[in-house]
């Protein structure tokens, strides 16, 4: 990282802490939905923009995670504070078991696809039906306002949730770049059988990829469901997240360590805006289809995303820098 | 004891049998050419060496040690590095990405990977690339690419599946003398090649291979003027007055 790079980036992060002090609410609970969607972008970058392995089923860790650290909380008052590492955990025990089979067996592009979303939607159904898990009503968490059970009173204090699970999966991701997890993932999205070649151990990097992903991805969800209070099975292990997962890393940059938070700069506040708006009867759903333009428009135009281009409009800019 | 033995190995996919019992040695420090007319099986005997496809029989012993069950990435790190005749860069990165990939498979950290594949690609030739992607190369860099990441994870048999074709007489040259200097390092070399001036020049052995089977084996001269080598390359009309040609058969 250069020194300006370095400068750039902690000037962001101060930014981004003081900001809350001059922000209204509505403001603070936009950004609590970029850092958070782009904290979730962040952790399917590692498996799907690194590693290649495009996984259509992250709301299934989502899922698991939110139930799990609820269910615990509901039934034998463990703090969310330690159920969510549980949920985490049990999220990233799924990824193993996708990725067990599916990189056992080799599966590829559009069958691994296929497959994240099959597991996402067994989920989703096996928690429809059953009603220890709160069935189709899905579960709500009672508000107390006790910061030991993940509450807050203050919207800040989310904001800075959020802030920093975004800033942690980051820093994660930075990590990864430097490493050889980082070095082997781009060889095997490259070219898997090249990298065999080169005394890569596909399968074992893959499977560490789905397991670290999941484990972020995992944790998320524990945050959405203190910060929602109510989980619905179609909500958290639906294709709609799995898809908002996606997509702002794909229109960002995937396999770019600042592509999922541009895409989720670009992306959260017009979800949110088609939110408010498109929900009158007659319009709903009109966001799926700025989506799908937006996509096919990023797909044409911009296969890498947007974060390349920024950064040569950047370099352009600043001949000096 | 070879280094490389291959003891009648043996590969069908559906009605064709690929390869049908071959057997061939390659000694530490030995540069062996393996030749053949298109089909002949080549490039599926390196599949069965380096571990990419099962044979059905027979065995592949690397440094005294049967591979059989064995990974590509596990057949890699005993020291059995392999090039693809369809070069397979990773195109996103850049060269030096690419050498370090390799690098990685011997040296703990990441530093050393580096310092290590910096070292390669001056061998090669290709250290003024080192920041370019890969995917803009030239032919000639990207088979040289190809070699360097083989190269960098350090082994002591380099398996090389046509790394000359398509190039040009000159590019040719340079590949060769660069071959000498990977061997003059004690790297032992297994080559498929159909430019033969590069086959005669380098080897110190060569077997033919022609469906599936090895049909002769020896050195360079005495297979240049092999009646039944020239006959499964020529057909029988040309079976007299071999010289030293490409034979791109």
């Amino acid at each position: 990282m250069s020194v300006g790079a370095l400068w750039l980036a902690s000037g962001t992060v101060l930014a981004l802490l003081a900001l809350p002090a001059v922000l209204g609410s509505y403001a603070v609970t936009v950004c609590i939905f970029i850092f958070f969607y782009g904290y979730l972008g962040q952790a399917w970058n590692i498996l799907g923009g690194y590693g290649g392995q495009l996984s259509a089923g992250h709301a299934a860790f989502v899922g698991v995670g939110a139930y799990a650290t609820t269910l615990l909380s509901m039934h034998w008052g463990l703090s969310p504070w330690i159920g969510m590492l549980v949920g985490a955990t049990l999220a990233a025990g799924l990824g193993a078991v996708i990725g067990g089979l599916g990189f056992r067996f080799g599966l590829r592009g559009f069958y691994f696809v296929l497959l994240t979303v099959a597991f996402a939607e067994v989920c989703r159904i096996v928690t429809l039906n059953t009603d220890a898990m709160g069935g189709a009503l899905g579960l709500y968490i009672t508000f107390t306002g006790n910061p030991w059970h993940l509450q807050f009173q203050d919207n800040r204090v989310y904001y800075y949730l959020a802030l920093g699970l975004m800033l942690l999966a980051t820093g994660v991701v930075a990590l990864v770049e430097r490493s050889r997890l980082g070095a082997y993932l781009l060889a095997i999205r490259e070219d898997e059988d090249a990298a065999e070649a080169l005394g890569v151990d596909t399968f074992r990097y893959k499977l560490g990829a789905i397991v670290l992903s999941a484990f972020l991805t995992g944790l998320g969800g524990a945050f959405y469901a203190n910060y929602l209070f109510s989980l619905q099975p179609n909500a958290v292990f639906g294709i709609p997240l799995s898809v908002d997962i996606i997509i702002r890393p794909v229109v960002g940059g995937a396999g770019t360590l600042l592509g999922p938070l541009l895409g989720s700069l670009i992306l959260s506040p017009l979800a949110e805006v088609a939110r408010i708006y498109f929900t009158r009867p007659g319009w709903t759903g009109l966001h799926l289809v700025i989506y799908g333009v937006l996509l096919v428009g990023v797909v044409l135009f911009l296969p890498q995303g947007a974060y390349p281009h920024l950064r040569r409009a950047w370099a352009r800019w600043r001949p000096g820098a | 004891m070879a280094l490389l033995e291959v003891v009648d190995v043996r590969k069908r996919f559906g009605g064709l049998q690929a390869v049908a019992g071959v057997s061939l040695d390659v000694a530490a420090d030995e540069v062996v050419g393996l030749i053949g007319p298109n089909g002949a099986g080549k490039t599926t005997l390196f599949h069965l060496i380096s571990g990419f496809l099962p044979p059905d029989g027979g065995d592949v012993r690397f440094g005294g040690a049967s591979t059989r069950g064995l990974k590509p990435h596990q057949v890699c790190r005993r020291g059995l590095a392999r090039t693809f005749q369809i070069v397979k860069p990773f195109q996103a990165l850049t060269v030096l990405e690419n050498v370090r990939v390799g690098a990685l498979a011997r040296s703990g950290g990441f530093r050393a990977a580096t310092r290590k594949a910096r070292e390669v690609l001056a061998l090669v030739g290709l250290e003024d690339r080192a920041d370019r992607p890969a995917r803009g190369l030239t032919l000639a860099d990207r088979k040289r690419l190809e070699l360097a990441r083989a190269l960098a994870t350090e082994p002591r048999l380099l398996l090389l599946d046509e790394v000359m074709a398509g190039l040009t007489p000159a590019e040719t040259e340079r590949i060769i003398d660069l071959c000498r200097a990977i061997n003059a390092r004690g790297i032992a070399i297994l080559l498929i090649e159909h430019v033969m001036r590069a086959v005669m020049a380098l080897s110190h052995r060569v077997v033919v291979v022609d469906q599936g089977r090895v049909i002769a084996s020896g050195p360079p001269a005495a297979i240049a003027n092999d009646a039944r080598v020239v006959e499964a390359y020529l057909g029988e009309a040309y079976g007299s007055g071999p010289e030293d040609r490409h034979v791109d058969a």
